[in-house]
């Protein structure tokens, strides 16, 4: 029934969508294997989906925009860690507050520079394809040239798995994420080490809605990111908190999506809204059939309290 | 003089109200950096508020199902859970409420109880659902709930777009029948007689002929009541609050964990159902359209439940605030043009501040107790 050109489709769509889902679980990775929940990453996505447009469409360089997105995301998520980790807040409301300060400041910022629009006008460029521009135009593999930003959310997760698995840092993360107590008796700073996590989760996120508004789409909108965030959160824990398995949850939610938009397109009995929730229906099929019971790093979600056991 | 401060810092409330402060500070600030006046811009916010009988109905009208999905929020963290489904839930309610109210007419008081309960069955159907795979499949609850808020979206647009429902020539499904309208005598609207008899009245002719003034206020707050009731006086809550508070210690104590974790479910989500029902009922226009992304009325919720400190009675002085602030906000972009989303900004501050001044009490434990050995 498909053909191989509709194979290449699917697999470049479920590359496409599921490069900013990547980037956004892999900061929740590393900021939850060092024990502090983020579920502000939606709010850090937004705010670098605008970021990057903005400095994208100002200074006609995209790649400004992907580094200006990572700042802005690490921006915000500093709130994040000072409340979470000096503070010694609740991490639940202090993420949920990001996700309503984020988008915020986003649209404000928007309406005073682009004439009270809550949309960016489309950057001039947007980040280059993998093979450039017009490599294999019209052929079958062009769908298989996908955006640079694949590229990089696919190194930024052997990175990552590399680092917390292979490298003395990484242990010193997971260590604090288990047992922050034990970690700060063997001389681990554990605050700068949940500092460090948050803001590279931040900066992670920032590149997530920035690999939206700079590649899959060209501009920032109200719903350039609408929830992308959120499922970056599920696929943190429908992969078990691990590299691979975040990316593995990301790429099953992109091909959801890819079979979304080609069935869609073909003359199928079922309706394009039914189809739409495919995708979250198959999720939760998976978890149920498959993964079942996933269990966070123990201090997950736990401020430190020195001399406290 | 010592202890009274400390007294005072101690109190939730005290907490709550510097987190509100600070969220003005904030916004102020970020205002007068954006070349607006802040006291300007407030004073448009509270007169957005305040200044017609009109908007104070308003406000109550907008505040009434984040109060309920407030509560939904509030109940299940007591249970020991992150009820993020609300959203999800609150639209299952608008969708079984508008199909029932849609395809039956019958009398307004067989009529109105089964169209809210329609929704209020369906919300709580949809939250035991996610409290089941939890208990049963141990599925993480933020997960399923995330995934459910979609497809109850997809849903609704789905329902919408049926042949049997879709009003032709919109986006939206038809109205529900009159006979399911819960606003408070809504006939004066239209009607001669009924315009001639508050005529006179301008707080009245306000409330009833330009606002939808309906019941749902009332019920809310029964609910709010209701839920405080269940979980502080009686046995069930004393489980449920368990099961949250330490849900080992709970299943040691011979308490049914899993059933709990369902049961609790259940009940945030019929909160959240009813929110949704409400508000077709309540409402104008009385029927679901098309959603392009969500409405944020159970996502609001959230932040409701985290200023009210989780209390059922709090949500529903928290719920009135939001609703103030949401509606009033309008006003600060229709007379000052400052951005309406200084107040998302703004909402998010006090939450931030939520989770920070938590340790105000901490801290006024330090001092009392340092007070205490000064005395001595």
């Amino acid at each position: 029934m498909l053909s191989n050109l509709n194979i290449f489709l699917i697999i470049g769509i479920t590359l496409m969508y599921s490069a900013p889902l990547a980037f956004g679980a892999l900061g929740g990775v590393i900021s939850e294997r060092s024990g502090v929940v983020n579920i502000g990453i939606e709010g850090m996505m937004t705010i670098g989906a605008f970021a990057a447009a903005a400095v994208g469409y100002f200074t006609a360089n995209p790649w400004l925009g992907l580094l200006a997105a990572g700042a802005a995301g690490g921006l915000v998520s500093l709130l994040h860690a000072v409340a979470s980790v000096t503070f010694k807040a609740d991490q639940t409301i202090s993420g949920i507050a990001i996700n309503l300060i984020g988008p915020g400041v986003a649209l404000f910022l928007s309406r005073l520079l682009f004439d009270g629009a809550t949309m960016t006008l489309p950057v001039p460029q947007k980040l280059p394809k993998l093979f450039g521009e017009n490599a294999f135009h019209n052929t079958a593999f062009s769908d298989l040239n996908v955006d640079i930003t694949v590229i990089l959310a696919l190194a930024l997760t052997v990175v990552l798995w590399f680092v917390l698995y292979k490298t003395k840092w990484g242990l010193h993360i997971r260590a604090v994420g288990e047992h922050p107590a034990a970690a700060d008796t063997l001389g681990i700073n554990v605050t700068r080490t949940r500092y460090t996590c948050v803001l590279l989760s931040g900066m992670f996120a920032g590149f997530g809605g920035a690999s939206m508004t700079l590649a899959v789409i060209s501009q920032f909108t109200p719903t350039a990111i609408s929830g992308q965030g959120f499922i970056a959160l599920a696929a943190v824990i429908f992969g078990k908190w691990t590299p691979f398995g975040a990316y593995g949850a990301c790429l099953l939610f992109g091909f959801a999506q890819a079979l979304t938009v080609v069935l869609g397109g073909g003359n199928f009995a079922v309706p394009s809204e039914i189809l739409a929730m495919l995708p979250y229906v198959l999720t939760i099929l998976v978890l149920v059939l498959f993964v079942g019971r996933s269990v966070a790093p123990k201090a997950d979600g736990l401020p430190y309290e020195k001399g406290v056991r | 003089m010592m202890q009274t401060t400390v007294k005072i810092l101690k109190k939730p409330i005290t907490s709550t109200i510097i987190a509100v402060l600070c969220g003005f500070i904030v916004a102020a600030v970020i205002l007068a950096f954006a070349g607006y006046d802040p006291a300007e811009s407030f004073a448009a916010l509270f007169s957005g508020v305040f200044s017609k009988p009109k908007y104070i109905s308003n406000v109550i009208i907008k505040a009434t199902p984040i109060i309920l999905t407030g509560l939904s929020v509030a109940f299940a963290f007591k249970t020991g859970m992150f009820n993020i489904g609300a959203e999800g839930q609150y639209i299952v309610g608008t969708i079984f409420a508008t199909i029932v109210g849609i395809s039956v007419d019958l009398p307004a008081v067989v009529q109105i109880p089964l169209v809210v309960l329609s929704g209020t069955a369906a919300g709580a159907v949809y939250g035991a659902f996610v409290g089941f795979l939890k208990a049963k499949f141990g599925i993480h609850e933020v997960i399923t709930s995330i995934m459910l808020n979609w497809i109850a979206l997809y849903l609704s647009n789905y329902i919408v777009n049926t042949e049997t429902f879709h009003q032709p020539n919109s986006t939206s499904t038809f109205a529900v029948n009159k006979s399911s309208f819960t606003m408070l005598l809504p006939a004066w609207k239209t009607s001669k007689e009924g315009i001639a008899a508050v005529k006179g009245n301008k707080l009245l002719s306000d409330f009833l002929l330009k606002t939808d003034v309906n019941f749902g206020i009332v019920i809310a707050i029964i609910m709010a009541v209701l839920i405080w009731i269940v979980l502080y006086r009686s046995t069930k809550g004393y489980e449920l609050r368990a099961v949250g508070f330490n849900c080992d210690a709970a299943e040691f104590a011979g308490i049914n964990v899993n059933r709990n974790i369902v049961q609790a479910m259940l009940i945030a989500g019929a909160l959240s159902g009813l929110a949704g029902a409400l508000t077709i009922t309540g409402i104008s226009p009385h029927k679901i359209s098309s959603m392009a992304a969500f409405e944020n009325n159970g996502f609001n919720g959230l932040s409701v439940a985290l200023i009210a400190g989780s209390s059922p009675i709090g949500c529903i002085f928290a719920g009135l605030l939001f609703g103030g602030l949401l509606y009033g906000g309008q006003s600060v972009q229709s007379v000052v043009g400052a951005p309406s989303e200084i107040i998302n900004i703004m909402i998010g501050t006090i939450v931030f501040f939520v989770a920070l001044t938590k340790i105000v009490p901490a801290l006024a434990d330090k001092l009392g107790k340092r007070g205490a050995a000064h005395v001595k």
